[in-house]
């Protein structure tokens, strides 16, 4: 057992309703500079739709994420360290910044400053990266709430499958939101594509970060990781990506995205993994497992084994007792209401979701009267939303896996419209789907009540085992004066 | 963190490192010192608690960071006090919108220095060679029509030019004080809406104007958000649960509110309801994203919802009151309801009709009020009883307002009868008036009546609102519905034809809803918004939905009843606030005009309709009383009923001179002599000749909006006629209808305004129309406060970093051109001047009670005498020393201790607080009039003043106001507050956590104990009678107005539809393939109005400008793609912008999202001469005469809360693909 801890995220999609917020004050804080405008550590996509950059989930293209050889070797689908050597000067699968957007501003000074004209002035859009006036025709979240997106739909990588049954019509409009960070997964393709060795999981919580010093703008990273989560600043020529906020997690803050939602979707929490087990789980030969056995390689945290292993691997005490409270654990092991990300290009990706419960009724059906008056959540199977849709989404397919969730979640209202009403709960029910009174009611708890508390349970980092805090204590913050480089303890 | 030679690393991807797990997993020892640039960029100097005063009603705090003296960025506040173990908290609050603040303090949209159109600056500096007299230089450029010619016709075409201060607070003096002498202080203008968002930069120009007796406009109405089913129904201008409530709600029906977008700060207690049962349903035409969370979705088409909610009343009352009867239904209604009064039925041609409300007078009862008593039957006797609680006995007399169920004369105990049942004499034919797409005709009903014999003889035949209200929803007293029979009106099966939702839908969830109140004793919860309050007939839409909370029970209880989430807004501190924005503590009363009867004039809509008022009267009445909607505006103004400014053809101080030179002293005196100028015709109404120079606005101040790109409802209007600038009108007045009572000039006038004045941040389209544009400090540069009704917290403004450029706070900027006048003043008026103010008949005071029985009695027709205050407005002399306005303005006038001091109609003292200021704020020094007055001088000082002032902020206070009601009442409802009774709110300390308001009176519900705030929970709890005529909350309304229009009752009334062209003439020719659409402003979710859409972040979140949403057939049908630039028109305007096709919205309707102001991205259209207009280039408002009632108990006037309504949503436009992109660069 080779013990690891690592901070997880999980999102409720069913609480996410598309604002944005995240989006702006993660850029505000982190990419509102040259070089980054295109870059949104943070976005939020309208699904179904082909998001941003285009169609990120098309790995034919983009050729991200990791393949099984036949041989039941696992080999960055970017091709070998070889092949990729052989590419370094020209990478044909970069995303172009037409597949991003390309960056704009407005020439704003014209509506105060212009002389007297026959027709009131204006202000234009004007490139960012060539300061020429530019016609709009791509952004960061084009298709929101399904603009265009009768069209961009089907190229959705997600319509597999369903492109004939589903079509993009009036009467059977679905429409959901996804906000995206890095997921800072377990088994990251851009550190393994990176042939200068510039990026690098921390060794403390997890988090994949670009080293800017040793970053040689090769920009494997970018093509390699499947979300498309790592960019390339055009004015260092550095490659960057989400930090996940590590200066204030180090801190015990949440992450500005997570903070911000007012969604109230986000959480964080401590995951204790097992190292040794991550090569075999991401090697599965079906796809449709990878969402097991990566359940397989996180540890129980009340495991006295595990604690014992954690001690001996310098884990601190209170990331031990933070992780025995994670709110991830729970929902991600213990009640397997959140999935992975696109599990099928084996990353093991740390950021789950929720899947999204939605509008059930079919308008055109008009069937009426439910079926009991007591049951007034209408069926799984009539959801709006094709669970064929959300499977290619979170289960490389597995209808089944999220069917249960999402019943999951539908017996949780059920059971909780009960209690509000002074009325008798069904506990079989609850038990058809493993689950306790208890159970029920602390999931209600966190999904709905969910306080700041609640949602975000961060140990600090414990720097005083990388420096000697006695002196960096008055030196903390005069940088270059002592003749080195960093402020406090770096 | 170990270093290792920076060197080495660059070999490292062709060395071997240490590794483990089969290889898979390897730790280096590597530099990791980039981190820190990371770690760099977070860390911050300070952080300060401020928010946005935008005009929205989220009201969230914020942390703002500032860096290096820089504001880099902000997040939301999480310190909110909590709701308590169970239930989800507030935090975090805030929306991508306020989360890009930051980028407009340092933007180039900034404004930064004053600047003047260059062409009015030459003229002035002209003039001010020619003339030492400022006032005289001002008169030499507007007396002179080619002089205004050049500047007026310059406006919104550039050449603006930087200024001083001192130089543009001379100009706007000048042109005040020249307005003043000439025609008086109502030609001034001031426009700036939604107070709460940052109260003390409303107040600072609502302070100045009302001491310079100049009127405020009101916003709510104007904005088409104010409902006027809320005072219709309940006398309250808006009252609704926080959004926490929701979180009680066992049953959500969201009908056209488009939670995650329009309140995306409170949104999530929906969507965590749901976790705890909450059953959501939504009512939307569009897949909203509101649509996604909802359990069932039923697509009504757009302006058919009032169908839909007349058949779900039709299905409660059927099941819940008919086929069974629901005891927690039934008590509700006897005791909260007018369901039990008894209402006066009238004999026409063998057919009945209701009349009105039985009352004292009519059963020759002898008692105080005895008009303005109504009637029910005891079920116990089957005696004729007046209960307690009527609005006759919350005037002239005290003990007897509240809703405890005794006769009124004799104390009795009484048990009202919720129908005739029993107690009637037999049943005959009723007509209700009904209108569809056809047009207006009548509906037969069978309804059971009783006659009644009063005490001088006469006798009556009477109903009960209860029936009534079966007969007209269509349901059988005795044998109750069959809901398969499409010919019964209002059925289920008749509101499928026009709504397009199967019946089986709505009869289950009407069912559910009702059931769902049943199990929880009324937590079933209808959210209501802008999708369906915006139409011509908003108001029986939402009268038609209400009743669904009113028959159910929900109103008045924690997690049920209406929540109208539209711009409304929430002052908390509302006494203090209410005082020192319009100077009461120095002078009353303030001129404040409806907003929407004084743009329906200036910007000369009016002269453009075309559609007459008849076509939309009831069937049961002869006729419309006039044809043109501005008559009914006119006789508005003459009786009463709404204020009119500009206000007479005179000058309102020369008004005043010569009633006192005709030996009228007395206010009597004077108020007569008014009266009698006005019967003789010697005077008239400005707005009889809103073409008349002399009866124009001149100078008008915007600040806190944007009224030409946003709010400017009919924009090519505002264009053409208020400002005489260049304009997109195709429309043409030379067919139209033409008024009664208005005199018609074939030349209308153009550029009324001589001086618009614009303060604001950022050069928006108003300011790029203005002539002055003033810069502002931004919200994170200056002290103020916030509320809403959305959360019961007020919290501040805060400055991060000092006002940036030349920017001064709205309140330094008042003060400095409040200073300037004052000084420019002295050489102007030797004394103080003598100010004839017309007042409307006001709610809440004993003006209610002025025209009994809801008849229309006109003195200029000879029907009824002209009596100022009851059968026309007031007059009151108010006194106007120019000289000391900067004085008074910068201090707290003894009125606060000498009058009494109040709100709704309850007065007690604030002597105290008047004492205490002096303390908190210091005194004023100076000698001269306020001297020894507690100083306002600064915004914390205002801030400081609002507190101390107001009831929910103040405990003392608050205790105090509760005694007086309970004086009034007779009922026990002080220890609502007492327990809060040592707190007074403090700048610093909701600073440093915003703090829950204290339970106080001028709201209805309460916050003690941590309960969140629901509306009407005090009627229901404590039984304090609602502000209505009967003191209940009313199904019926027997106004003589309401029945000429058929709305005694909610009605469904088909969407106006007006087309785009209502002549040929000006249409413009048919190029290629265009497509004919209902045109659609909803909120947006890329900007809060104008605010936002012009930043960089947002508009790089959506498509860079301006757009406008079509379904992706009818986009087909006119050969249009996604992204294609399209044209957008109709008689009123054009607008172009980017077609968003999708499949995502119904065919038929096409959605401009409100307010993408026009100086963005925006090129020329084919059809106008000139570049597109905005959202409301399309639009032109449509005024309903029914919202201008007044003087009649909650049919009465107040400012924002009623009045007519700015809709503008029963409109057509043709859209087409525009053939060439110009940008007309010169």
């Amino acid at each position: 057992m080779k013990i690891k801890a690592q901070i997880g995220m999980v999102m409720n999609l069913d609480k996410c309703i598309g604002c944005h917020t995240c989006s702006v004050t993660c850029k505000n804080t982190w990419t509102n500079r040259k070089g980054a405008e295109y870059m949104w550590f943070n976005n939020v996509e309208t699904k179904p739709g082909i998001g941003y950059p285009k169609q990120w989930e098309n790995q034919d293209k983009y050729k991200g994420g990791w393949e099984l050889k036949k041989d039941g070797k696992l080999e960055l689908r970017s091709g070998s360290r070889a092949n990729r050597l052989k590419n370094i000067f020209h990478n044909p699968d970069q995303p172009t910044i037409d597949d991003y957007y390309e960056p704009w501003d407005y020439d704003y000074e014209k509506l105060q400053q212009s002389p007297e004209l026959k027709h009131q002035p204006v202000a234009r859009p004007k490139s960012q990266i060539t300061g020429e006036y530019m016609n709009l025709e791509w952004g960061p979240n084009w298709e929101d709430d399904l603009a265009g997106v009768h069209e961009s739909g089907y190229e959705d990588p997600n319509m597999k499958g369903i492109e004939e049954s589903v079509r993009m019509e009036f009467e059977q409009v679905f429409m959901m939101y996804l906000p995206r960070i890095c997921e800072h997964c377990i088994n990251p393709a851009c550190v393994s594509s990176c042939p200068s060795g510039a990026m690098y999981k921390r060794e403390e919580d997890g988090i994949v970060l670009v080293d800017q010093n040793a970053c040689r703008s090769w920009r494997f990273c970018v093509s390699s990781c499947p979300y498309k989560k790592v960019y390339f600043n055009w004015q260092t020529n550095k490659a960057e990506k989400c930090t996940l906020c590590f200066p204030r997690l180090e801190q015990g803050l949440p992450t500005i995205c997570s903070e911000t939602c007012v969604g109230r979707i986000r959480y964080l929490g401590v995951m204790l993994y097992d190292a040794d087990k991550v090569e075999a789980a991401a090697s599965v030969a079906n796809e449709q497992d990878l969402y097991e056995s990566q359940l397989d390689v996180f540890l129980d945290p009340n495991d006295p084994e595990v604690i014992a292993a954690a001690r001996a691997a310098n884990i601190p005490e209170d990331w031990i007792e933070h992780a025995q409270r994670s709110p991830i654990y729970k929902m991600v092991v213990d009640w397997k209401i959140a999935l992975p990300l696109h599990p099928e290009y084996r990353t093991l990706p740390m950021v789950w979701y929720v899947p999204p419960l939605s509008p059930i009724t079919n308008m055109v059906e008009g069937k009426g009267a439910s079926a009991t008056p007591e049951d007034i959540f209408p069926a799984i199977d009539d959801m709006r939303i094709p669970v064929q849709y959300l499977a290619n989404l979170l289960t490389a397919g597995d209808t089944d896996v999220v069917t249960n969730v999402l019943k999951k979640m539908a017996v949780m209202r059920s059971h909780m419209r009960s209690r509000n009403l002074n009325k008798t709960p069904d506990l079989d029910i609850l038990k058809q789907f493993g689950m306790t009174e208890k159970d029920t009611e602390e999931m209600y708890r966190l999904l709905a009540i969910a306080k700041y508390e609640d949602r975000f349970v961060i140990p600090s980092a414990h720097r005083e085992e990388f420096a000697d805090l006695y002196s960096e204590q008055g030196n903390c913050g005069f940088t270059n004066m002592m003749g080195g480089p960093g402020p406090c303890g770096g | 963190m170990n270093k290792t030679n920076p060197l080495l690393q660059r070999l490292k991807f062709f060395r071997k490192r240490e590794k483990n797990s089969e290889g898979w997993s390897e730790v280096t020892v590597a530099d990791r010192s980039s981190e820190e640039m990371y770690r760099n960029r977070w860390q911050h100097d300070k952080v300060v608690r401020s928010t946005h005063g935008v005009n929205c009603t989220g009201s969230c705090s914020w942390k703002i960071f500032v860096k290096d003296g820089i504001v880099t960025w902000e997040t939301q506040q999480t310190d909110y006090p909590t709701t308590g173990p169970d239930m989800p908290e507030f935090e975090p609050r805030g929306c991508p919108r306020g989360a890009s603040f930051s980028w407009y303090l340092y933007s180039p949209l900034r404004v930064k220095y004053p600047y003047i159109r260059g062409k009015l600056l030459e003229l002035w500096r002209e003039a001010k060679r020619e003339h030492q007299d400022p006032v005289k230089a001002w008169n030499s450029i507007v007396a002179d029509k080619n002089k205004k010619l050049i500047y007026k016709s310059a406006r919104g075409k550039g050449g603006m030019v930087r200024a001083t201060w001192d130089e543009v607070s001379e100009i706007i003096s000048a042109s005040m004080l020249h307005t003043i002498k000439q025609n008086g202080p109502d030609r001034i203008i001031g426009f700036s809406p939604i107070p709460a968002m940052s109260m003390v930069s409303y107040a600072a120009g609502s302070r100045f104007l009302s001491l310079v007796g100049s009127p405020l406009l009101s916003f709510y109405d104007w904005y088409a958000d104010l409902p006027p089913a809320s005072p219709q129904i309940w006398g309250d201008q808006t009252d609704v649960p926080e959004s926490s409530d929701w979180y009680n709600s066992s049953y959500l029906l969201v009908w056209g509110s488009n939670l995650p977008m329009t309140r995306t700060p409170d949104a999530h207690f929906m969507t965590e309801a749901r976790y705890r049962g909450t059953k959501v349903v939504s009512i939307s035409p569009d897949y909203a994203e509101f649509v996604r969370f909802a359990d069932k979705w039923l697509p009504a088409k757009q302006g058919t919802d009032g169908a839909l909610a007349m058949a779900m009343g039709h299905v409660i009352l059927n099941e819940f009151y008919v086929k069974q009867s629901t005891p927690y239904f039934n008590e509700y209604s006897k005791k909260y309801t007018d369901f039990p009064f008894l209402v006066m039925l009238d004999e026409k041609d063998g057919a009945f009709t209701a009349n009105r409300f039985l009352t004292a007078k009519d059963l020759g009862v002898d008692t105080n009020n005895a008009e303005w008593k109504t009637v029910l039957i005891d079920e116990n006797s089957g005696e004729l009883r007046i209960p307690n609680g009527t609005i006759g006995s919350r005037w002239g007399e005290e003990g007897k307002w509240n809703l405890e169920m005794v006769d009124t004369i004799t104390g009795e105990e009484i048990s009202p009868q919720l129908g005739l049942g029993t107690s009637a004499d037999g049943q005959l034919t009723i007509k209700f008036p009904y209108f569809d797409d056809e047009g207006n005709t009548v509906v037969t009903r069978n309804i059971p009546y009783r006659t009644i014999t009063t005490l001088n003889g006469e006798t009556y035949r009477v109903t009960s609102v209860f029936d009534l209200m079966l007969a007209h929803y269509g349901v059988d007293a005795v044998n109750g519905s069959n809901y398969d029979d499409a010919n019964t009106v209002y059925s289920p099966a008749w509101q499928e034809q026009i709504t397009g939702v199967d019946r089986e839908s709505v009869i289950q969830i009407a069912r559910e809803f009702a059931q769902n109140a049943v199990d929880s004793k009324g937590r079933s919860m209808i959210i209501v918004g802008a999708g369906i309050n915006h139409w011509y007939n908003s108001d029986t839409i939402y009268r038609s939905v209400l009743n669904l909370v009113l028959m159910t029970g929900c109103q008045g209880v924690n997690g049920g009843g209406w929540a109208h989430y539209v711009g409304q807004e929430k002052l908390r501190p509302a006494e203090g606030w209410a005082n020192v924005a319009f100077a009461r503590d120095w002078t009353m009363p303030p001129r404040q005009q409806n907003g929407t009867s004084f743009f329906y004039f200036a910007t000369n809509q009016w002269r453009f309709e075309s559609n007459p008022v008849d076509g939309h009267t009831s069937a049961l009445v002869d006729g419309a009383r006039y044809s043109h909607y501005a008559d009914y505006n006119v006789m508005a103004a003459r009786l009463g009923w709404l204020p009119s400014y500009p206000q007479f053809n005179k000058n309102s101080i020369e008004v005043a001179k010569e009633a006192s030179e005709q030996g009228h002293n007395t206010p009597e005196g004077v108020a007569s002599y008014v009266a009698q100028q006005l019967k003789d015709r010697k005077m008239q109404f400005a707005i009889e000749d809103p073409d008349a120079e002399v009866n124009h606005p001149k100078v008008m101040f915007v600040w806190r909006a944007n009224l030409i790109s946003s709010s400017g409802k009919g924009h090519e209007y505002f264009l053409k006629y208020l400002l005489g600038a260049h304009n997109g009108l195709l429309n043409d007045d030379s067919e139209t209808i033409r008024p009664k009572e208005i005199k018609w000039h074939d030349k209308a006038a153009e550029g009324k305004l001589d001086l618009m004045v614009d303060i604001d941040f950022r050069m928006s389209g108003t300011a790029v129309y203005s002539d002055i544009v003033l810069p502002a400090a931004t919200w994170y540069e200056k002290s103020d406060l916030s509320s809403t009704d959305m959360h019961p917290f007020i919290h501040p403004f805060n400055p991060a970093v000092a006002p940036l450029w030349e920017s001064k706070s709205d309140w330094e900027t008042f003060k400095t051109i409040a200073k300037t006048f004052s000084e420019m003043a002295e050489n102007q008026f030797t004394e103080p001047q003598r100010d004839l103010v017309a007042v409307p008949l006001q709610h809440d005071t004993p003006d209610e009670l002025s025209q009994p029985f809801g008849r229309i009695l006109d003195w200029s027709k000879g029907e009824i005498d002209a009596i100022p205050g009851k059968t026309m407005p007031k007059f009151v002399v108010v006194e106007r020393d120019y000289a000391s306005v900067y004085k008074k303005m910068t201090a707290l006038g003894p009125n606060i201790k000498d009058k009494p001091y109040g709100i709704k109609g309850i007065n007690w003292s604030a002597a105290e607080e008047y004492e205490l200021m002096k303390k908190v704020n210091g005194v004023v020094e100076e000698p001269g009039i306020s001297e020894g007055c507690p100083k306002l001088v600064t915004d914390r000082h205002m801030a400081e003043a609002i507190l101390s002032l107001s009831t929910t902020s103040n405990g003392k206070m608050a205790v105090r106001a509760w005694e007086s009601l309970e004086q009034k009442t007779a009922l026990k409802l002080k220890d609502l507050a007492e327990d809060r009774m040592e707190e007074r709110f403090t700048f610093n300390e909701i600073t440093t956590q915003p703090k829950t308001v204290i339970t106080s009176p001028a709201f209805s519900g309460s916050e003690q104990h941590g309960r969140r705030y629901s509306p009407f929970t005090t009627n229901v709890e404590r039984l304090i009678p609602y502000r209505t005529l009967t003191g209940r909350q009313h199904y019926f309304l027997d106004h003589e107005m309401l029945t000429e229009f058929g709305e005694n009752m909610a009605i469904y009334k088909p969407t106006m539809k007006h087309a785009p062209f209502h002549t040929n003439k000006k249409r413009p020719a048919t190029k290629g393939k265009e497509i004919v659409l209902n045109f659609m402003t909803p909120h947006s979710k890329w900007s809060i109005h104008s605010m936002y859409f012009d930043s960089l972040p947002m508009l790089t979140l959506f498509r860079g400008g301006p757009t406008i949403w079509v379904n992706k057939d009818d986009a087909a049908d006119a050969d249009i793609k996604d992204n294609d630039w399209i044209e957008c028109f109709n008689q009123n305007g054009a607008v172009v912008a980017r077609a968003v096709v999708t499949h995502r919205m119904p065919r038929g309707m096409a959605y401009m999202h409100h307010a993408q102001d026009r100086t963005i991205n925006v090129p020329a259209t084919d059809v106008t001469t000139t570049r597109g207009g905005t959202h409301n280039s399309p639009t032109r408002i449509h005024v309903k005469p029914t919202h201008m009632i007044g003087g009649y108990a909650q049919l009465s006037y107040g400012f924002n809360y009623y009045g007519p309504t700015g809709n503008q949503r029963d409109l057509y436009v043709v859209i087409r693909k525009l053939e060439e992109v110009n940008w007309l660069e010169d």
